[in-house]
Parts: structure tokens; C-alpha cells; sequence
């Protein structure tokens, strides 16, 4: 539960930025990056946000914990990437129609490294942000609708219960006598009944929460209040201007070097 | 829209009102005709299954529209259709955990405000004012899911009145708590009463709890329309025998026991300075819930495991059920109860546990497994190697045994509380398990239920069977317990309490 609504966040300068400042920054940088493949705008990108991540004040082991999937991701794209990307250059090994060459590795490198310089903004945004005030900053700054926002709010509280939900069902299902046994195939069997009673259950509680939510007034007629204000002071706009300072690097570095190259040519 | 305080309750007017759930045949509730004046404070009774949440909900104007369902007659609330009113009336549901909204204290009570539109320099001396009226004295940044049961539904409470409701409906607000639970929240609303102006229904099956707080109590009948209507003393004088039967815990209707003192018996399970605990997800460390515990599980003996929230009994049954490890200490079964296997229960092959140890969840919705109740009896014996015939013969006795009969076609999770209570020690004893564990298992129950349970429990135990139950139930203890085991009066709070996992 408490890692999904209220994370340990570590007072930092970065937490204490709004969130939707936050995540302004990390499209620019994002949206940037998708318009080329090449070592040098993501290499920059990644460098410069690593000069930032100081300043976010996660720690060593949760850095790692958190970006765990986005490394493993870099690592899954550039070897899809190496094995398969579009070829150039000399061949440097090759197994049927499967060939490395110096090409399809450049391309494997500048992959990797915009899946990294993309999804650690990401990651470090949701590790310093309550995602309460994030929700308050999208429905109050960008005006997207309270019902969309707060419902996924809401629905995010579910997240946790579903973890205890799941063990639950599992420590039923040995109970019942249908826990283990039966090999792989029994396995594959108790996992996809497992995801369908975690399904049903899910749907009764978000069913009961939706009542519960409705009851007080959510969705009604009278124009919604704020308790919580979200504001964009100083501090908000000089994260945007960070995002948008490394996106800006990052391109021009790539033109100068004459790397740029846009996706869709 | 303005947030001036209105004055006054509301008034509440049903005739010939009746609520079909879209798809079935049977009508929840029909013909109630009633009328609850401004200010009343009003206990709602009637069997389970009479449509009371039905009515709560309606009158809340959270049941939903025509696709939801067909209605038939009037429902007003001070004339307006109830939909229309909801900015006037707060409802308040029975399961704490889904009704919490937000992850921190002051924003879960702000959030009705808000959605009234109320202005938000006005919400938070209302959020304070309504959590010191339910006497919820933390600070508002606490996280909503840290609280105990009692806690949650004292938020839920501070939450509807912050909205300052004409109208105030508590549907059933303490059947998932323990004693404690159940006080503080009773006191909370004693209090509210007090203070305010606005009109009170709550709708409850223990009537001693309440009965002192209301001036008037109106039953629904299951047949359709009102039983009985009127001062608290003369219905439920009046009606004891009709509310009896329809299974309300009427005053003075206090269980005794339902079986003499059991002798010794042989033991099937001990436990020596046991520790038990749990891993939370996400974390390392295991975190301990209890520890120091001795027992010894005995042939047609109950022993019953009591303590505040907290305590670790529930963490305690699902140990000595063989579904979690112990951290510490020895949890051994005897030669005559293993039969062969290792010595520890968590060892044993699920087949292998479901003819040893049968257990009854506090939630049954979480152990059923099948889309029919036929099937889902059927669950254990197949998997215990009983062939089919031996098998359906075990399952046809069962639903007579436990008048499940007419539900044999039936989803298991469409029954009433009462029938799926009944499934699931059906499911439990349908491998005819030497131990049974069940973890609160009179919880929220009518009295009904109440004493066909009991009733079972003392025929398993005379048959030899050992039962332990997780219990905060007094009348239960009393007719039951042969042992009791208390949990939770010496140790510290649990949350600091931290020891390394030993695989």
C-alpha cells in the first residue's frame, strides 16, 4: 500500500517541485528525443539529467529498485536492435537471416540510450511526487476533467489491495486443496484462475468504492472546490526551463554533430 | 452553489416505493410506505435480505437509474427526488476499506466538501471540526490506510458530516468491527446526535447497541412492505418473536452455551514460543505479529483466540492452518494428525492439508473458486483423490446439512452474508478435516446465522473434530470456548517491532 500512494518521499529540491512541472519537463525532454535516433542527443540528455538526479534525493538502493525495468528494457531494445535493426556497414557476425554489423550496433547504442534518457525522468517524477498533488496539479493547472483525475486517484488507492487480495486468494486456493500439484500445466491453470477471481474481486470492491464516492457528491452537479491549491511558483517554471534547456542541448549537440536523424524522413 | 447551513433535518417520504435489481424477478424491497420527519433519529431493522441497503441506498440516491434496475411508487426527500437532494444527505457503508478516497486523512474528510462546491477557505475548519467530533485525533496528513477499522469508519463518518447533511444514513456502520470498534464509532454518532439537527437513520442488526440512541425504530417485512413501526420499547417488545426469527439481535436475547465443558482430548497440533508474522510487499523484513504462544489443539475441544485489532490473531490461524510459516519457535502436529508427513503444517502439499485442516476466511468471498455452489463443495474431495461418487454423495448431504439445497445452482457470490457464511464452513468440513480454523466467523452475522453456526460447530466437536476460531465475540466465546487463548496484552505496538526473516 504504502508504496503505491504515499512513497517515502525524501524532502528534496526536485520533490518539492509541482509535479505537473515535473512532468512538463520530462515530456519536453521525452517528446524531443523521439523525433531522432542517435548517440549523441540521447547521450546528452542522459548526462545532463544525470547532473540533475542529485537533486532529487532518492536514494542508491531505490534508485536501482525503481529503474530497474527501464534498464531492462534498454538492455532488451538494443539487443533486438542489434540482432534484427535495419543493417549497414560491415557484417561483424551473422546466424542465417540474423546479422550484426557496425550499423544496426550504432543504432542498438543510440536505442538504449534514449530508453534510458527517457524513462529515468519518468521514474525519478513518480519517486518524488505524491501522486495526490499530481492529480490536484492536472485537474487545477491543466484542467483535465476532476472525475477522469480523481477517479484514477481513487483507483490507484485499489492498487495495494490488490497485492493483499492476490496473496489472500492464494492461501484460499491451498486451503481448498487446489494450491499446487499438476506441474507446468497445473501452474499456467492456478495463475489464470487466480487473475480472474483477482479480477472479480477487484471489480466488487472498485463497484462498492464507486457508490461510496458517489455518495459523497462526486460527480454531481454543483462546480467542483479545491481544497488544495496547486500553484506554479518560481521554482516550477525553472524546472521547466531545465527540461527544456537539456532538450535543447541534447538537439543542438546532435545537429552540430551531424547525427540528428528524424525518425520519419 | 452557496454553502450556507441549512438548518434542520430533512424529511423522508416513501409510498408503495419498490426497487427490482435490473435482471432478477424477485423485488428487493416493495409497498414501504413511511415517513420519517425532520430530525427523527430512526433504527431501521428487518431480515437479511429484506432490502434494508436497498432502501439506504435509494434514499441516498446512489442506486443508480433505470438500467440499473425498475422502481415502482414514490421516494422524496423533502419533496425533491432523492438524486436531486444528494447534496443534503450522507451516507456511511459498512466495509471500512472501501470507502476511504484519498490517501491522506484531512483530504479523504474534504472530499464530500468539495464535491458540494463548498469554498475552500470554509473546507478545512470543517474537516477539523468534523474529525474532533468523531474523535479522530491525528494529524491530517496521516495516511488513510494505516488506520484500524474503527478509525476508518469514525473518516468515513467525519467525512459525511463535514458535509453538513440534512440527512445522515449509516448503513450498518459497525458490523465489520470489534468491540472497541464498534464503541467508539456508537459514541461518535451519540455525540453527532447531540449536536445536530439533522435527521438519523441507521440501519443495524445489533439492536442493543443503538436502541438507546433512537426514538423511533421501523422494521422491514421480507415479504414486502413495513412490520412494524413505532417507539423503540413497543416494537421491539411487541415484535420480539417476528425479530427473532428474522434474525435481529433483540436485547436480552444473549446466547448461552451450547455445549457442556469438553474433557481432554487428544492433541493434534502444539505450539511452543511460537512467532508468527507476515512479509509486506515491498519490504525485506519479516514483520513479526505475534510471538511467545503456546498451545495445543485438542480433539472436540474449542479453543478460541481473542485480543484487540492488531494482535496478530488472524496472522495466528492462518500460521496454524498451514498457510503461512512460523518465523520462530515450534508449530508441530502429532503423529496421529500428520499421518505420515512432516511434522509442520506449511510443509504439507495443499491435497494433503485439505484432509487435515479445513479453514474458514473472514471474507468467504475470497475462498470460493467455483461458479456454482454444487461445484465449489465439490472442490475439496476431488482434490483430496475421493472418487466421484463417494464424492457427489458427500456434496448432497452437505447441502441438506447446511439447507443449501435450493442455492445448489446458484454463483456462490450472489447468496446473502448469511448463506455464503454457511458455504464456506460447508467447503471447510466437506473433506472432513480433523482441525478447523476459522477466522471471525460470527462477523457480521445475523442472529440467525448466528445460531445455526454454533449449532454445527457443537455437532463437529461432539464427532471429534478440534475447532479453533479467531473470535471477538463475546456471546460466541461463551457458548463455545473451551480454551481461550488472548493475544496481544503484553506486546508493544507492532509497528516498530521488526525482526530478519529466517528462511
Amino acid at each position: 500500500m504504502s508504496l503505491v500512494l504515499t512513497p517515502d518521499i525524501r524532502s528534496s529540491r526536485i520533490a518539492a517541485v509541482n509535479p505537473v512541472a515535473k512532468l512538463a519537463a520530462a515530456l519536453l525532454i521525452s517528446l524531443t528525443l523521439v523525433l531522432t535516433i542517435d548517440w549523441v542527443s540521447a547521450g546528452v540528455a542522459l548526462a545532463l539529467e544525470a547532473v540533475l538526479l542529485p537533486f532529487a534525493g532518492v536514494s542508491a538502493r531505490q534508485f536501482w529498485l525503481r529503474t530497474a525495468p527501464v534498464w531492462i528494457a534498454a538492455a532488451a531494445a538494443a539487443v533486438a536492435t542489434a540482432l534484427y535493426g535495419a543493417d549497414s556497414g560491415a557484417v561483424l557476425w551473422g546466424l542465417g537471416p540474423v546479422t550484426v554489423t557496425e550499423g544496426s550496433l550504432a543504432l542498438a547504442g543510440a536505442i538504449a540510450l534514449r530508453v534510458l534518457a527517457i524513462g529515468i525522468p519518468g521514474v525519478i517524477l513518480f519517486a518524488t511526487s505524491d501522486p495526490t498533488d499530481l492529480a490536484d496539479g492536472l485537474a487545477q493547472l491543466v484542467h483535465l476533467p476532476a472525475r477522469f483525475v480523481l477517479g484514477a486517484l481513487a483507483a490507484l488507492r485499489l492498487v495495494g489491495l490488490f497485492i493483499d487480495d492476490w496473496r489472500a486468494l492464494g492461501r484460499a486456493r491451498r486451503a481448498r486443496g487446489i494450491g499446487d500439484g499438476g506441474g507446468p500445466i497445473g501452474a499456467i491453470g492456478r495463475l489464470g484462475s487466480r487473475s480472474f477471481a483477482l479480477l472479480v474481486l477487484s471489480l466488487r470492491r472498485g463497484s462498492k468504492l464507486a457508490t461510496a464516492m458517489e455518495a459523497k457528491g462526486f460527480g454531481g452537479p454543483a462546480p467542483r472546490t479545491w481544497a488544495r491549491k496547486s500553484r506554479f511558483t518560481r521554482r516550477d517554471i525553472t524546472m521547466i526551463a531545465l527540461g527544456a534547456a537539456i532538450a535543447a542541448f541534447a538537439t543542438t549537440a546532435a545537429v552540430l554533430a551531424g547525427s540528428w536523424s528524424f525518425v520519419v524522413s | 452553489m452557496t454553502s450556507q447551513r441549512t438548518a434542520g433535518g430533512a424529511r423522508v417520504l416513501a409510498r408503495g416505493w419498490g426497487w427490482r435489481h435490473a435482471g432478477r424477478s424477485r423485488w428487493a424491497v416493495r409497498d414501504v410506505d413511511l415517513q420519517i420527519e425532520p430530525g427523527e433519529r430512526v433504527l431501521l431493522l428487518g431480515a437479511s435480505g429484506a432490502g434494508k441497503s436497498t432502501l439506504m441506498q435509494a434514499i441516498a440516491g446512489v442506486l443508480g437509474g433505470d438500467e440499473e434496475g425498475d422502481a415502482a411508487g414514490t421516494l422524496t426527500i423533502d419533496g425533491l427526488r432523492p438524486a436531486d437532494a444528494r447534496e443534503h444527505v450522507a451516507l456511511v457503508l459498512q466495509d471500512p476499506d472501501s470507502q476511504v478516497v484519498m490517501a491522506r486523512l484531512g483530504d479523504d474528510v474534504a472530499f464530500g466538501c468539495e464535491n458540494a462546491g463548498v469554498p475552500a477557505e470554509e473546507i478545512w475548519p470543517r474537516v477539523e471540526g468534523a474529525l474532533r467530533d468523531v474523535g479522530l485525533d491525528l494529524p491530517l496528513s496521516s495516511s488513510t490506510s494505516a488506520l484500524s477499522g474503527g478509525q476508518k469508519q469514525r473518516l468515513a463518518l467525519a467525512g459525511a458530516i463535514a458535509m453538513r447533511p440534512r440527512l445522515l444514513l449509516l448503513d450498518e456502520p459497525t458490523a465489520n468491527l470489534d468491540p472497541a470498534g464498534v464503541e467508539e464509532v456508537r459514541d461518535a454518532v451519540q455525540r453527532l446526535c447531540r449536536g445536530s439537527e439533522a435527521t438519523v437513520v441507521i440501519v443495524e442488526h445489533r439492536v442493543a447497541v443503538w436502541s438507546s440512541l433512537v426514538d423511533r425504530v421501523i422494521v422491514l417485512d421480507e415479504a414486502g412492505g413495513v412490520l412494524a413501526d413505532g417507539r423503540p420499547d413497543d416494537v421491539l417488545d411487541g415484535q420480539r418473536a417476528a425479530l427473532d426469527a428474522a434474525g435481529i439481535w433483540v436485547r436480552g436475547a444473549a446466547s448461552d452455551r451450547v455445549r457442556g465443558q469438553a474433557g481432554a482430548g487428544d492433541s493434534l497440533l502444539t505450539a511452543e514460543s511460537l512467532s508468527v508474522g507476515r512479509t509486506p510487499f515491498g519490504v525485506r523484513t519479516v514483520q513479526l505479529a505475534a510471538c511467545g504462544i503456546d498451545f495445543a489443539a485438542q480433539r472436540g475441544r474449542t479453543m478460541v483466540v481473542t485480543g484487540p485489532n492488531g494482535a496478530g490473531k488472524s496472522t495466528l490461524a492462518l500460521t496454524a492452518a498451514g498457510l503461512l510459516r512460523p518465523i520462530d519457535g515450534r508449530l508441530a502436529a502429532t503423529d496421529a494428525f500428520r499421518r505420515g508427513l512432516a511434522p509442520e503444517p506449511a510443509r504439507w502439499r495443499s491435497r494433503q492439508l485439505v484432509t487435515r485442516i479445513g479453514t474458514v476466511f473472514q471474507d468467504p468471498e475470497h475462498q470460493f473458486v467455483r461458479s456454482t455452489v454444487r461445484d465449489e463443495l465439490a472442490v475439496g474431495p476431488r482434490a483430496a483423490g475421493v472418487d466421484r461418487r463417494s464424492a457427489d454423495a458427500r456434496v448432497e448431504e452437505l447441502l441438506v446439512r447446511l439447507r443449501l439445497g435450493r442455492l445448489a445452482a446458484a454463483n456462490p457470490f450472489t447468496l446473502s452474508g448469511g448463506e455464503k457464511r454457511r458455504l464456506s464452513v460447508a467447503t471447510a468440513i466437506a473433506t472432513r478435516p480433523d482441525l478447523l480454523v476459522l477466522d471471525e466467523p460470527t462477523f457480521g452475522q445475523d442472529a440467525r446465522t448466528w445460531r445455526e453456526l454454533a449449532a454445527l460447530l457443537a455437532e463437529l466437536l461432539d464427532d471429534g473434530h478440534a475447532v479453533m476460531a479467531v473470535t471477538h465475540d463475546d456471546a460466541f466465546v461463551r457458548a463455545l470456548a473451551d480454551d481461550v487463548l488472548e493475544l496481544g496484552t503484553t506486546t508493544e505496538p507492532l509497528q516498530s517491532e521488526r525482526v530478519e526473516a529466517r528462511q
